[in-house]
């Protein structure tokens, strides 16, 4: 395939990102709907309650959900606002075809359906199975995930299918499973709230879980002690009661340091060390070296800092761990999952009231996503792919003969990169944007123009779908029912408040053709999604993610339901590890050494500064479903550069003076923003935008090597000044008319 | 002149603000433009304070206050406190759009609306409020600076923090229905 069918101008002239503001038709029916449907946020692993108002099959705005216990009404701005993308006028309404020189044509569904299985066919006779791989995306149902890891490893017969949360969870889960042999949350977070001290280790909570911060502020009133991790500021760290600006990429050196200093000074928990752990002389032996101040001149944290926070972590009863992609996203992210989780088994904080160790999802499903088996290693009930006895169980489920079962194929970034050297000559892809939200993603782009057939399923075109031949146009979270789980562990009910739009058509309805026409209906005979999910609690039976006893009448009458849930009469298990009885093969929690390393790509003279990116506050992910919502565009419309003042002096950088990034990969250009709330050394780019504001044109695709997650929180950068000033944003402007 | 309320306002309801606790994050604006009878303008509004400095935010809602400065200055009579204290927003037919409102609240919370050469202000949510729901703004707040309950529920939920509703401006003093949070023990604030 070559390259863009039309310009990228016309292009999004016909599809957007167009922002909309209002509902299509006004707000008429806002007050008077004809029903309101009650629901989840579409968008961060939070998973707000939310009630949406359908007046004529048309979403038309929210109510709060107040009732709903985790949020109770509270949402953030992205949740306020999401009900607009219903009606949007970007929606694909029906499939999509390239025309060369001409852009997208609307298709009907049986040229669609019959192209692209043709393709698959023709594909797959040619280069073999493998040839053709799937990627997903965790905005999916746990329905879904279930059925695209199936459809992918029984319909597509192909071991080359991985999901997006390779870019976000899956480090945590691998840590997770090696410390605890279970990947999930330990604790719902109502536990957070009475948590003597609570640490957060790179996760910007306020701006991306907004409405977990209610839990955190509530925790202070409650007494509790905050201690931030974070090379800026955040609006969380502002608070905090001992703020550590981590140099980027350096966070096991600090939990390597706190560990030692706990050792030294016997602020241990010998009783659950000796009974309910393995590994820790192994572990401690590693940190022995690990002064305060051989740390203080690794991570930039003066040694005193590093002291105080060892001393309030050690001497408290009860405290909290939460981390997300600030430590996760770095080619040792596993190893600072377990620096951390080193902390709270030394300290014995874990499966005890108010005592927790929380990994924040970023995705909306980020937790379900990551249990049902679209990731390339993985089977449902998160069953290795790779295990005789996991393969066969699911093998049975599936009604298929075990040695037709793909084996475990390659991670999403390694999926792109077989793209490009035309090892992979076709793609089907849902729920994903590799080309804004990979790493280096000029190659993705590269690699994408090889491909010999495209074909993606989503309700906007987004910037990789650009790239299709085929577009089918999917479904919305609110137009097809399903579970999701939040990253507490709560699997909560998705309901359809609305029929899909137009020709579009809801995701599971479009697998189940595709399958249908590839010669397996017969294994998605599904009626609705609660037979999928009824497949998937048998599936997941007995593993260390149990469903079975979870049901869709159980879920709505309980607000959710915390699994694992192994039997029907069975509560669900909002705190882990009460009975100290782990998953691992000894049944203990294991310490496993972190020792420090340094990140793939340290500056040198030539790219002296430090790049790390992140999201804000009114922006998810890609940006494909916020980007077209006006006021979220409004809040923080460009993506700036923040740099401190004393960096910005030494480049003469001035305020909005617009700055081209440099790093091995590529360039960028991006306004200034001037602040005193970064490291010095640091500089932080959002990556929520494509094209020319892309940041991942900038970031490394260096992978850790257990859980292949890509390194995209440190490279190398250096900046170049262009002396021109960049006009006011719109930001700007709405903060002068106040 | 007072409006007559609709019998389901509750007055035990207040209005609290606890700027400490605002992540600057524009739920609250996002929800107030909902509302059909703002046409999408928010009557609410973030602003960070020193973003070269810091990320604290402040968020300004109106105060509606005992003896609304607004009110008494418009010379159409267009704004109007009711029984329950809510200051509206002014009466579409009578506002003149000269903005003396806009000049004389001492919180500057009143905006002219140029295209309708119109005053609009927050009317706490009256569409909500009368009817014993939460405004919107409120209800969303995802930290919390922002709540609507019961003086005894916030007493119980922050133990270190006093609500005033006190302001001293100069050598004069308002009171205030909606209340910000201070530090435990605070009575009023000195604005300048
Ligand atoms: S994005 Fe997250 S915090 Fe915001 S409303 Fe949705 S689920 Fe809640
Ligand atoms: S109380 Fe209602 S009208 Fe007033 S600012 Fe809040 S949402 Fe807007
Ligand atoms: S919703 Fe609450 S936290 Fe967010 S900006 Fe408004 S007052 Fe601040």
């Amino acid at each position: 395939m070559a390259k863009l069918p039309i310009t990228v101008d016309k292009i999004i002239e016909d599809f957007g990102p167009h922002e909309a503001y209002a509902p299509k038709q006004g707000f008429q029916g806002h007050a008077e709907p004809d029903k309101l449907v009650k629901t989840h946020c579409c968008f961060c692993g939070m998973q707000c309650g939310i009630q949406l108002k359908v007046k004529d099959d048309v979403v038309v705005g929210f109510e709060p959900w107040m009732e709903f216990p985790f949020n109770e009404g509270r949402m953030c701005p992205k949740g306020v606002v999401r009900y607009l993308q219903n009606n949007h006028p970007d929606r694909l309404l029906s499939p999509i075809e390239r025309v060369e020189g001409e852009g997208f044509k609307p298709i009907d569904w049986e040229t669609a359906m019959s192209r692209t299985v043709s393709e698959i066919k023709r594909i797959q006779s040619t280069y073999g199975n493998d040839a053709f791989a799937m990627l997903s995306g965790v905005s999916l149902t746990n329905e879904l995930s279930y059925m695209v890891g199936k459809f992918a490893r029984v319909a597509l017969k192909t071991a080359n299918i991985d999901y997006n949360g390779r870019l976000c969870m899956v480090s945590a889960g691998a840590g997770n499973k090696k410390a605890f042999g279970r990947d999930r949350a330990s604790n719902s977070w109502a536990d957070l709230k009475h948590a003597e001290v609570i640490m957060i280790c790179g996760s910007n909570v306020s701006e991306t879980f907004p409405t977990l911060i209610h839990y955190i502020w509530e925790a202070r009133d409650n007494g509790a002690k905050l201690i931030v991790v974070d090379p800026r500021i955040t609006p969380v760290a502002r608070t905090a009661d001992l703020y550590l600006p981590v140099r980027p990429g350096t966070d096991s050196a600090l939990f390597g340091a706190m560990l030692n200093y706990l050792v030294e000074n016997d602020l241990l928990d010998h009783d659950f060390i000796d009974n309910y752990t393995s590994g820790f002389e192994e572990t401690i032996s590693s940190v022995k070296d690990h002064t305060l101040e051989w740390a203080e001149g690794i991570t930039g944290i003066p040694a005193a800092s590093i002291r105080q926070a060892a001393e309030m972590w050690g001497r408290a009863k009860t405290s909290f761990m939460l981390h997300a992609r600030g430590i996760e996203q770095h080619s040792k992210g596993v190893d600072n999952v377990l620096g951390c989780i080193n902390l709270v088994l030394a300290t014995g904080r874990i499966g005890k009231p108010y005592c927790g160790y929380n990994t924040i999802t970023g995705q909306g499903n980020g937790q379900g996503g990551r249990e049902h088996g679209h990731k390339c290693d993985q089977l449902p009930g998160n069953r290795d792919i790779t295990n005789p006895e996991h393969r066969k169980y699911i093998a049975s489920v599936w009604g298929i003969d075990e040695k037709d079962m793909p084996g475990k194929g390659l991670s999403a970034y390694e999926l792109v990169e077989a793209i490009h050297r035309g090892e992979i000559k076709g793609l089907i892809s849902i729920c994903f944007n590799p080309i804004v939200s990979l790493p280096n993603n000029n190659m993705v782009r590269e690699a994408l123009e090889k491909l010999e057939f495209y074909v993606a399923i989503d309700f906007f075109l987004n910037e990789t779908a650009r790239h299709a031949n085929i577009v089918m146009a999917g479904a919305l979270h609110e137009e097809e029912e399903g579970t999701g789980t939040t990253a507490e562990g709560r699997v909560v009910k998705i309901n359809a408040a609305v029929p899909p739009p137009g020709d579009a058509r809801a995701d599971a309805a479009i697998l189940k053709e595709l399958a249908a026409r590839l010669g397996v209906g017969d294994k998605f005979a599904y009626r609705n999604s609660e037979d999928i999910f009824n497949e998937l609690r048998v599936a997941s039976k007995g593993s260390s993610v149990d469903y079975y006893g979870i049901t869709y009448e159980k879920i709505e009458k309980n607000f959710g339901v915390f699994w694992p849930c192994p039997t029907l009469d069975h509560p669900g298990t909002p705190r882990l590890w009460e009975d100290k009885k782990f998953l691992t093969p000894d049944g203990k929690a294991h310490f496993n050494p972190a020792p420090y390393r340094l990140s793939a790509e340290p500056v040198d003279a030539e790219y002296p500064i430090l790049l790390t990116t992140g999201r804000v506050v009114s922006q998810y992910l890609s940006g494909t479903q916020t980007r077209r919502l006006g006021r979220l565009n409004d809040s923080y419309p460009e993506p700036l550069l923040e740099i401190h003042p004393s960096l910005a002096q030494q480049y003469g950088i001035k305020e909005r003076e617009i700055v081209k990034v440099m790093t091995r990969r590529g360039e960028a250009e991006f306004p200034a923003q001037i602040v005193t709330t970064i490291r010095q050394d640091t500089v932080f780019i959002p990556y929520h935008w494509g094209g020319r504001k892309s940041a991942n044109q900038l970031t490394i695709g260096v992978l850790d090597p257990t859980s292949k997650m890509p390194e995209f929180k440190v490279c190398a950068c250096k900046l170049v000044p262009t002396g021109v000033i960049a006009p006011p944003s719109k930001e700007s402007l709405a903060y002068q008319s106040r | 002149m007072a409006l007559e309320p609709e019998k389901n306002f509750n007055p035990d309801m207040e209005f609290f603000v606890d700027m400490q606790r605002c992540i600057g994050c524009r739920a609250c604006e996002a929800a107030c433009a909902e509302c059909e009878t703002n046409g999408q303008e928010t009557m609410i509004h973030v602003n960070y304070v020193d973003r070269a400095h810091s990320v604290q935010t402040t968020v300004q809602v109106c105060m509606h206050c005992e003896d609304p400065a607004c009110a008494n200055v418009c010379p159409a009579d267009a704004i109007a406190k009711d029984s329950n204290g809510v200051v509206h927003s002014a009466n579409t037919s009578r506002c003149i759009g000269c903005s003396n409102c806009v000049m004389a609240c001492p919180f500057g919370v009143p905006k002219k609306m140029e295209a309708a050469e119109l005053m609009m202000k927050c009317n706490l949510c009256y569409d909500r409020t009368s009817v014993g729901k939460k405004p919107m703004c409120a209800t969303v707040c995802p930290s919390g600076a922002l709540f609507y309950g019961t003086r005894e529920e916030i007493r119980k939920m922050r133990p270190n923090s006093d609500p005033v509703n006190t302001f001293q401006f100069g050598a004069q003093t308002v009171h205030t229905k909606v209340n910000v949070m201070m530090p435990k023990g605070s009575t009023a604030l000195r604005v300048h």
